[in-house]
């Protein structure tokens, strides 16, 4: 097994209106070829891993290093080796498409006519090629994410960092750059992938790890996470508080986990969904109880943390918060909010 | 478990050396990239830039034909007076777009991009203040065409002409160092544009630009005169115009060097603070 990717006892502090523990003694291995997830709400401290990791944060404690080289002492080396995709699309508004992409081919030091073809390359590959020398305003979210990791891709790194590659996208667009993304690893490229979306991971991840308030709290394949957690959850709404309270004792002991009752909602985290619905749906009707909704879906990140900490996410501490311009933190609170527009959820069946 | 050093990249012909011919090779590149860079972003914005022109041939117009008539300029007329103030003027408002487009950069996150590319680390300042010198010297042409338009006649020659012009680009490209200082530190475009008209303004206008200081009151006249704004004016007006025209009794060579001294001493004293305002900021 060779590692790509090492993260020793990371530590960072922000000094700002208040300090701010971004990162907590953070350590994780990566291995060469595979999808790394890391896993957190907003604020838990991945962006700022990343940004370490791709040397454009040092680090107050500890070291990282990618294919064995230091990411402070050898930090051009390492940029020559990596690619970074962020949560902002930083791209170049004024220019086209393929503008962009020989920008970042020339200051990547390859011969001008390496990052011609290549260009052309990239845009056919991300579906591009119509649009390359249009002027970026003219683009869509997807079309700029894409151009984003394009971007990334211009050197051929062999090491990938994603920074929340579809925070904001809509489901159409999400699922084209998965797509996209699952090629890449195809082709052997170590990708480290930072999300919010447990369903995002869970594709696109080999192994994961868990992050909380600059720490990693869980670590571990995809599967046995999930196999920690319980694999559905059972939501049943009900038409009273005093009948959801019923329900949360009837439906006790159904999963791995406890059942939370949430005004006239009961969540319970289940192994086999099908099976644990008709266990449920039999208990509750022995009760003479009639819920108003019933529904079976994935675990969400949020049903993750409740496992793993036994609190909701909270995205009121951002990182780096006090570094953000006011413009920012708007635009992040914008994705924030698109983001609770589009739940990633699936399989309801009210 | 095993741990690869990989020291040589992946594509050939991206070169890793660390040899100072090689840095300084690439310093250059990619600083002509960039600055071919903001350069497009320029020409894709053209109102930008014809809107950046309109504001000083309004100020040419407005002091030319309404107030100039009641300014005494004593031996030159008050339009050979007037451009070299109005070039300066020009200039110095065009050297805060470096301060606009930092911070835009910053804003963007294109700069976040930059910064985990092996390039050159100098090479985003260097690129944005030498695009906006070329910006520059594009808009001093279309000043002088309008100069010459409402009847601006330099007397010293085109030699002398092209020494005064090559004068206020240089100082200019040093007050851009300046602003770049502002653009990095301000926390958006919007804000680093009204953090630098407080700057500007003053020095532009209790200056030599538009009337002799000898018209102001005497506490105002120290500062007025030898501000670096005003000797730069009185050094591009001696050029253009003869020393006669600054109405101070001064030669040519005392403004030039005045105001070579000027940009040397803000270039000396802003390039690194806006370099380490650079690496500083995260």
């Amino acid at each position: 097994m060779t590692i790509a990717i090492e993260v020793d006892n990371l530590e960072k502090v922000f000094m700002g209106k208040r300090e701010v523990r971004a990162l907590d003694g953070v350590s994780f291995a990566v291995e060469e070829g595979t999808v790394f997830g890391l896993l957190g709400p907003n604020g838990s401290g991945k962006t700022t891993a990343v940004r370490v990791l791709t040397t454009i944060l040092r680090p107050d404690v500890g070291s990282a290093r990618v294919l064995g080289n230091d990411v402070v002492k050898k930090a051009a080396l390492v940029r020559s080796l990596i690619g970074l995709a962020g949560q902002y699309a930083a791209v170049d508004e004024n220019l086209t498409g393929r503008e962009n992409l020989q920008m970042v081919g020339k200051l990547n030091h390859l011969p001008n006519s390496f990052v011609a073809t290549r260009a052309i390359e990239l845009l056919d590959q991300f579906n591009l090629t119509e649009a390359g020398d249009r002027p970026l305003k003219t683009y869509s979210g997807g079309m700029r994410r894409r151009l984003d990791l394009a971007a990334a891709l211009v050197a051929r790194p062999t090491v990938l960092f994603l920074d929340e590659p579809t925070t904001g996208l809509d489901p159409q667009s999400r699922n084209d750059l998965w797509e996209v993304i699952e090629q890449l690893v195809g082709g052997g490229t170590t990708v480290l992938l930072t999300t919010q979306y447990l369903e995002e991971a869970d594709r696109l991840a080999s192994t994961l790890a868990v992050l909380d308030h600059g720490k990693v709290i869980a670590e571990g394949t995809s599967e046995s996470m999930k196999a920690d957690l319980g694999a559905t959850v059972l939501e049943v709404g009900l038409p009273t508080i005093d009948d959801a309270r019923r329900t949360g004792t009837v439906l006790d002991g159904l999963g791995p986990h406890v059942v939370l009752v949430n005004g006239t909602l009961v969540e319970v985290t289940v192994d086999n969904g099908p099976q644990a619905a008709m266990v449920a749906l039999r208990s509750l009707d022995a009760e003479g109880i009639v819920p108003t909704t019933f529904n079976l879906r994935e675990p969400s990140l949020d049903d993750v943390f409740l496992a793993l900490t036994g609190h909701r996410t909270e995205s009121e501490e951002p990182d780096e918060e006090d570094n953000l311009s006011p413009r920012q933190q708007r635009r992040k609170k914008r994705l924030a909010d698109l983001e609770k527009a589009l739940p990633v959820q699936t399989g309801e069946y009210a | 478990m095993t741990t690869t050093t990989v020291v040589a990249p992946t594509v050939s012909g991206a070169p890793h050396s660390t040899g100072l011919a090689s840095n300084l090779r690439w310093l250059v590149s990619d600083t002509l990239t960039l600055t071919k860079r903001n350069l497009l972003a320029v020409t894709r914005i053209p109102e930008a830039l014809f809107f950046s022109t309109v504001q000083p041939i309004m100020f040419v117009l407005l002091f030319r034909y309404v107030f100039g008539g009641a300014i005494d300029t004593g031996p030159v007329s008050y339009v050979d007076y007037l451009l070299p103030g109005i070039f300066v003027q020009t200039v110095a408002f065009g050297s805060v777009s470096t301060a606009i487009g930092l911070s835009e950069d910053l804003q963007k996150g294109i700069i976040e991009r930059f910064r985990a590319l092996p390039m050159s680390r100098g090479a985003v300042l260097l690129g944005r203040t030498t695009a906006d010198l070329v910006r520059n010297v594009f808009v001093v042409i279309i000043m002088t065409v309008v100069g010459f338009l409402v009847g601006f006649r330099p007397t010293e020659g085109v030699a002398s002409f092209m020494a005064g012009i090559g004068l206020i680009l240089l100082f200019a490209y040093a007050l851009s160092w300046f602003f770049a200082i502002v653009g990095l530190s301000a926390p958006n475009s919007e804000t680093a544009q009204v953090m630098s008209f407080p700057l500007v303004f003053p020095l532009t206008f209790i200056s030599a630009a538009f009337v002799t200081v000898g018209s102001m009151p005497s506490w105002l006249q120290g500062f007025a005169t030898y501000q670096p704004f005003s000797v730069t004016i009185s050094a591009c007006r001696s050029l253009m115009v003869g020393p006669a025209s600054t109405g101070t009794g001064r030669s040519t060579t005392f403004w030039v060097v005045q105001s070579l001294a000027w940009t040397i001493g803000l270039l000396i004293v802003f390039i690194p603070l806006a370099i380490r305002r650079y690496r500083t900021r995260t």
